[in-house]
């Protein structure tokens, strides 16, 4: 045995057992889809994690090599599958940047409006199954209710719940069906005081920040370092969110909408709304801290949509048809970020000058988020695992493409 | 039984004992068993409840009251599996080990007075020595079966049910000397009467001691919160990940037979066993002398008593894990080494010293000692025999 002295890295201790090597998935409860971990155990201190990935890989960015820009909207739609929204918008801008394309002004705040609610749909199920990870079942399914609702919302305005090509180059399909603002308000409003339930039972749960305050610590330099981005880095204290800093088409988008980017900022969170007190035992950018940025997005984007709300019915006039399918790109490059829900999602495109873009790639955050997971689960115990990853909350099918 | 066998049937006295055990046994085992299929069911509509679901609907023509034995009727028909690596044997074995022991236990425990399998001078001391085998199948289980993750889920179990024994045989041992007596079926007849007599509130240390008992008690037979063993989340399902069929059925028949068990152990041991909170046999006017229908309606309404409570127990243990995240390893020890030891440590002295400084209580007038209380009673309108009497106080066997 050794190498575990060897090791620098491994935890040593008086009693010196054996390690262990331990799969946990492609197959496994609580790492969210097929990502496998291979922890090295020391009983039950892991002293090692390794992600694995690529057992979702699709080729999705050579595929965008061979369909036109449009064509390739409802692959993106499987990128995040649980923010789909937000990826077609992506790569709708994307492709919007190198054709210097503008959008009606109704179109635009409807892509606001879309792209929040998604923004609400993804942070739900990244809440509820974080509290699967910990081993509380039913936040999860409180969560999924109200998902179901805006995924009811989707349904009506595109046809579909999951993958929806709703937003696509140069605007959306189709515009929203009569009465469908009356019903968004009405979801809007029964949903926020559903919020307090969620700070009851998760937030503020005095076993829940036992099992998340202090644990994978990510300082601001190592967040920043790894090229995190979204709520994890904004839970490590950055102050950084595309929607305000990132490039000028993105930001036109938002033109006029008052938000706070939640982060905290001289010891505490934005106070636009009633939040819980952050508990003693947290330490910024700890597992409950990049858990509680997500909660306030939340509340965050309900206010985005309200706003979006007033402004997209107050305009006049068509929706604007969206591009053609076969639409010829000009020559050159573009790449752009947006803020999706998991983070910054950038899609780069180079275009000969056909209708089928050169080359076509993505950068997802998922993937420069796990990236830093070994580096937080280090001599942590076995329960803090999925409690790391499941913080982070990545997609799998963001990572592998 | 076996009196009336030998007396009025005739029966040589071997076989008498041998078909009163046999009755007794497929009674207790009929009916824990039965009680674990409604319970199955009953956690599965009211996990569906607070989950703002349905749960089943259909199985059995209302409320899926057939679910569980649907379920039971798919684990029997599944398919016999084994891993490869797994040793055959202990892995056999396993199931029927921690089955035996949880329903073993059951063999002590009184349901009303005179309603039990084998009354024992030390019904305390067996139940919980016997609920603590329960560990073994599970470390069994976990070796045996030649996953990582079922080691890790038996040697949580492992570590964290030996640990919580400490506090819980505290916690049990302040009855028993509140009662002078480690049988359960005397220390329920000590608080016969009103509420005020169950131990519960028969003084402060008692009525903490019952919080860190039922904490140890959630602990010991692994419900959520600490239900580390299996943390589905973690360790895919613990020391039951390879299990699957009728070997599963068997742990999980196991958790609910426990889980109903140490319901029953506190209300018998705290909350009055089978007397109720208000005696409405004895004011109505019936009681053990009243005569032998009489006698046996009371002791039904006893045993109806005992089981409404233990129920009332197994639901706060539903109520819990439907609620709570899981806790960690390292903080389960936590919390019985730091917090629920020497709690129960203290709270055995303070009722210890209580039991000598005040023994009729803090205004004897007001309270007096339940067992005398007991007495008093049995002494009213047609009482029993003073022999029968001082022998079921005293706890000798009959």
């Amino acid at each position: 045995m050794s190498h575990v002295a060897d090791d620098p890295r491994i935890i040593e201790f008086d009693v010196r057992t054996d390690e262990m090597l331990v799969n946990m998935g492609p197959q496994h409860p609580s790492t969210h889809g097929v990502l496998r971990l291979v922890l090295r155990t020391d009983g039950e201190v892991v002293s090692e994690v390794e992600p694995h990935i690529g057992y979702l890989h699709r080729c999705a960015e050579k595929i965008g090599e061979n369909l036109t820009a449009r064509q390739w909207i409802p692959y993106t739609d499987r990128m995040d599958y649980l923010a789909a929204m937000n990826m077609n918008l992506g790569w709708a801008l994307a492709v919007e940047k190198l054709m210097k394309y503008q959008v009606s002004e109704k179109a635009r705040h409807l892509r606001v409006l879309i792209a929040e609610l998604g923004r609400i749909a993804s942070h739900l199920v990244g809440m509820g199954a974080y509290g699967l990870d910990l081993g509380t079942f039913s936040p999860f399914l409180y969560a999924f209710r109200e998902r179901e609702k805006i995924l009811d919302l989707f349904e009506e305005a595109c046809g579909a719940r999951l993958t929806y090509s709703y937003i696509t180059v140069g605007g959306l399909t189709a515009d929203l069906p009569p009465g469908w603002l009356g019903r968004c308000e009405a979801f809007l409003d029964q949903f926020e005081p559903i919020i307090k339930e969620y700070h009851a039972l998760l937030t503020t749960n005095a076993i829940f920040v036992k099992r998340t305050a202090n644990i994978g610590v990510m300082s601001r330099d190592l967040a920043i370092e790894y090229g995190c981005s979204g709520p994890v880095l904004r839970g490590s204290g950055v102050d950084q969110d595309m929607r305000r800093d990132g490039e000028a088409i993105y930001t036109a988008m938002y033109d006029g909408y008052a938000f706070e980017v939640a982060v905290m900022k001289d010891g505490h969170y934005p106070r636009d709304h009633e939040y819980p007190p952050v508990p003693a035992d947290a330490v910024l950018g700890d597992c409950w801290h990049r858990f509680f940025v997500r909660m306030l997005e939340v509340v965050q984007s309900m206010d985005l949509v309200r706003q979006s709300i007033d402004r997209y019915s107050a305009c006049k006039g068509p929706l604007g048809e969206p591009l053609k399918l076969a639409e010829k790109i000009p020559a050159g490059d573009a790449y752009l970020e947006t803020e999706a829900p998991k983070g910054q999602m950038g899609f780069y495109l180079v275009s000969d000058g056909s209708a089928i873009p050169w080359r076509v790639r993505a950068r997802s955050s998922s993937f420069s988020n796990l990236a830093v997971a070994p580096e937080l689960c280090r001599g942590c115990l076995i329960a803090d695992v999925p409690a790391i990853v499941g913080s982070l909350d990545i997609v799998m099918g963001e990572i592998d493409r | 039984m076996a009196e009336f066998l030998i007396n009025s049937v005739g029966f040589p006295e071997w076989l008498a004992w041998t078909v009163t055990a046999v009755v007794a046994a497929v009674l207790i085992l009929n009916v824990i068993a039965g009680g674990a299929l409604v319970f199955i069911w009953a956690e599965r509509k009211i996990a569906a409840r607070i989950q703002d679901r349905l749960g089943p609907t259909r199985t059995g023509g209302r409320f899926g009251w057939l679910q569980s034995l649907a379920d039971g009727i798919k684990l029997i028909a599944k398919e016999d599996l084994m891993p490869e690596g797994a040793d055959g044997m202990l892995f056999r074995l396993a199931p029927y080990v921690s089955f035996c022991a949880s329903f073993c236990a059951f063999i002590a425990l009184p349901f009303a007075f005179d309603f039990v399998g084998q009354r024992l001078n030390v019904g305390v001391f067996f139940v919980v020595a016997v609920l603590g085998l329960e560990v073994f199948g599970v470390i069994l289980a976990g070796y045996a079966s030649a996953s990582k993750w079922s080691l890790f889920g038996a040697m949580r179990e492992a570590a964290q049910v030996v640990s919580y024994e400490v506090p819980l045989g505290m916690c049990v041992v302040v009855p028993v000397m509140l009662a002078g007596s480690m049988d359960l079926v005397t220390i329920a007849e000590k608080q016969a009467g009103w509420v005020t007599n169950w131990y519960l509130f028969h003084d402060p240390f008692t009525f903490v001691i019952f919080w860190v008992y039922v904490t140890c008690a959630v602990a010991s037979v692994n419900r959520a919160p600490f239900d580390l063993a299996e943390a589905e989340s973690e360790l895919v399902a613990g020391f039951h990940t390879e299990y699957s069929g009728l070997r599963w059925s068997y742990f999980f028949m196991a958790e609910y037979g426990s889980m109903f068990l140490v319901s029953a152990l506190a209300a018998v041991l705290f909350m009055g066993g089978w007397n109720g909170p208000i005696p409405v046999a004895r004011l109505v006017g019936l009681s053990e002398g009243t005569g032998d229908t009489a006698n046996y309606f009371v002791r039904l309404l006893g045993m109806a008593n005992l089981l409404g409570k233990a129920t009332l127990g197994v639901l706060v243990m539903m109520w819990v894990r439907w609620t709570l995240p899981r806790l960690r390893i390292d903080q389960v020890m936590t919390t019985c080494l730091k917090y629920c030891t020497p709690i129960a440590a203290a709270m055995f002295a303070g009722a210890m010293l209580w039991q000598l400084m005040l023994p009729g209580g803090v205004a004897p007038g007001l309270s007096r000692p339940a067992g005398e209380i007991r007495e008093g009673w049995l002494e009213g309108p047609g009482g029993r025999s003073a022999a029968a009497r001082s022998s079921a106080v005293a706890g000798v066997l009959p």
